[in-house]
């Protein structure tokens, strides 16, 4: 498996907060890697770190073999990085058609005519072509995520960085977002996916990370993961077969 | 004064109440930084279209392109150099870094021109279009609101069908989203400030022809923006356009119910009125949080 990204000894502190210890891990080609962790771990702050939203106190972000660590957001973006909120942050005083554009024209330097073809094809797999004229703030929450999908692959990512997106959504949204993933995946994209929605992580992951207390806990297969003891005992409650019943 | 004229006097006023508004509303929408400098870099754009005409080209047009040059230059200046430094600490220190341009550009000014009031002297100002026994509309004040409609109809386009355009309204709604999207926000916010002077040179140059002017002019110009873009909807082009027109009917009104003494005291009750009922302006969204 070639390497995409690779965090080494990750942390960061906000005065004497240490939210990051020391996080190290690896993303694969084409691997989704899902990340779970208690309220606080630390997990949303990680992907602010990866996509270069915050600085890291300590550690070190290689993608591609280059090292990141100090690159801002845009050239980040520009390297291949895109990204999606827990609350969906599409631009909502623009169209849906407009919001895609910007990551073609400015993510991947397209021309006019290309960045509206990308823009047709990625709206046709996120299943908005049908409301590029709407305004963004007028789409349901399903949508807006959708949209901020359809937005950082319009840039042409080779990794992606989902945090929380199956957060709120019915079940049968869930369905649609996994076969999202799943279309994600087979452009050979990379995803990094923080969710709380476990049986998500188990179906849509290849494999997860589990973070608690600013380091990683375990970091496998999801069965292996889901049914650890530490995930037990540090995620799910000190009892050890309480996440077989949860996911049941 | 007969009330047509003080309706049509208050409507064309307000079209370049408007231009002077335009560039404030531009940087506040964008960036969400008041710009307390923006008064006197336009009277300084007026000061440098005077010189520029009266010992350089002789022809005010040409000085007006040379001014808008500047100006842009200016204002990337500013906002590369200065203001992108503190923008993201908060509205505090970009508020005073603008505050001390507004200091020093009024002495500069005050020290190479001296505070004797100027004019840009031009042939509109002293003729009419209309000139009848009810009615006279002089040829600057119809000039003025041709080319305040014109700009915010060319910016209103460039923001509108531009990817430029585009990028700069993907800043505005969410930096960080933007960035994401490999928008490079600081460049976008420097060439919003360069595009705000360059409507603050033409505001200028027409405060000169229409009015005089003198280095500590830029505070008068400033309040006038501020009630422009209040009364409108901060960073709404359009609503610009309406704020401006209110001021000015506004003023003009109330100076021809209750005196010219309570021109603008009327106007400010109207601003604070509009204030009241819709704060975030007439033309521009509630904010949602």
């Amino acid at each position: 498996m070639n390497v995409v990204l690779t965090v080494e000894d990750l942390g960061i502190s906000f005065g004497s907060n240490h939210v990051l210890k020391s996080l190290s891990f690896e993303v694969g080609e084409n691997e989704v890697l899902g990340v779970i962790g208690p309220n606080g771990a630390g997990k949303t702050v990680m992907l602010n770190i990866l996509t270069g939203i915050l600085k890291a106190t300590k550690g070190k972000v290689s993608f591609m073999g280059n090292d990141i660590t100090k690159k801002s957001v845009t050239e980040r973006c520009r390297m291949g990085f895109g990204r999606t909120f827990q609350v969906p942050r599409t631009f909502e005083n623009m169209t849906v058609f407009e919001n895609v554009i910007v990551g073609g024209v400015y993510g991947d330097h397209l021309s006019e005519r290309q960045a509206k073809e990308r823009a047709v094809e990625m709206l046709e797999l996120i299943g908005l072509l049908d409301r590029a004229d709407w305004m963004a703030g007028k789409l349901s929450l399903l949508d807006r995520k959708r949209l901020e999908i359809g937005r950082a692959l319009a840039s042409n990512p080779k990794i992606l960085m989902f945090d929380e997106v199956a957060g709120g959504l019915t079940e049968s949204e869930v369905e649609g977002i996994l076969q999202i993933v799943q279309n994600i995946k087979d452009r050979g994209i990379s995803i990094v996916w923080i969710e709380h929605v476990l049986k998500t992580m188990r179906e849509g992951t290849d494999r997860i990370l589990c973070l608690a207390e600013g380091r990683n806990v375990i970091c496998d297969k999801p069965d292996t993961v889901m049914n650890s003891k530490e995930v037990c005992e540090l995620y799910l409650g000190a009892e050890e077969d309480e996440p077989r019943q949860k996911n049941s | 004064m007969d009330i047509i004229q003080a309706i049509v006097s208050g409507v064309l006023l307000g079209g370049l109440y408007a231009l002077i508004g335009l560039g404030m509303s531009l940087i506040f929408g964008i960036m969400k930084l008041t710009n307390l400098a923006h008064g006197d870099l336009m009277i300084c754009g007026t000061y440098i279209c005077m010189v520029l005409a009266a010992n350089f080209t002789g022809n005010i047009f040409l000085a007006l392109l040379i001014t808008i040059g500047v100006m842009v230059l200016l204002g990337f200046i500013i906002q590369n150099g200065l203001v992108n430094r503190v923008i993201d600490k908060g509205s505090g220190p970009s508020l005073l870094v603008t505050f001390g341009i507004s200091i020093i550009i009024q002495n500069l000014l005050l020290q190479v021109f001296g505070a004797d009031a100027q004019a840009v002297p031009n042939t509109f100002s002293s003729s009419n279009v209309i000139s009848t026994q009810y009615l006279t509309i002089s040829s600057i004040y119809l000039l003025n609101f041709i080319v305040a409609v014109g700009v915010i109809v060319f910016l209103s386009i460039i923001m509108k069908k531009t990817y430029f355009g585009m990028a700069i309204r993907a800043s505005s709604d969410d930096a960080t989203a933007a960035e994401l999207m490999g928008v490079n926000t600081k460049r976008m916010y420097a060439l919003t400030f360069a595009l705000a002077m360059a409507t603050a040179a033409v505001a200028g140059l027409l405060v000169g022809m229409t009015f005089v002017f003198y280095p500590s002019t830029g505070t008068n110009y400033l309040i006038i923006a501020f009630g422009v873009v209040v009364i409108g909807g901060l960073g709404s082009l359009m609503g610009t356009l309406v704020g401006g027109i209110i001021l000015g009917l506004a003023q003009l009104l109330g100076g021809y119910f209750f005196g010219t003494g309570w021109q603008l005291v009327v106007a400010y009750i109207v601003l604070l009125v509009i204030l009241a009922l819709r704060p975030q302006g007439l033309l521009s969204k509630a904010v949602r949080k």
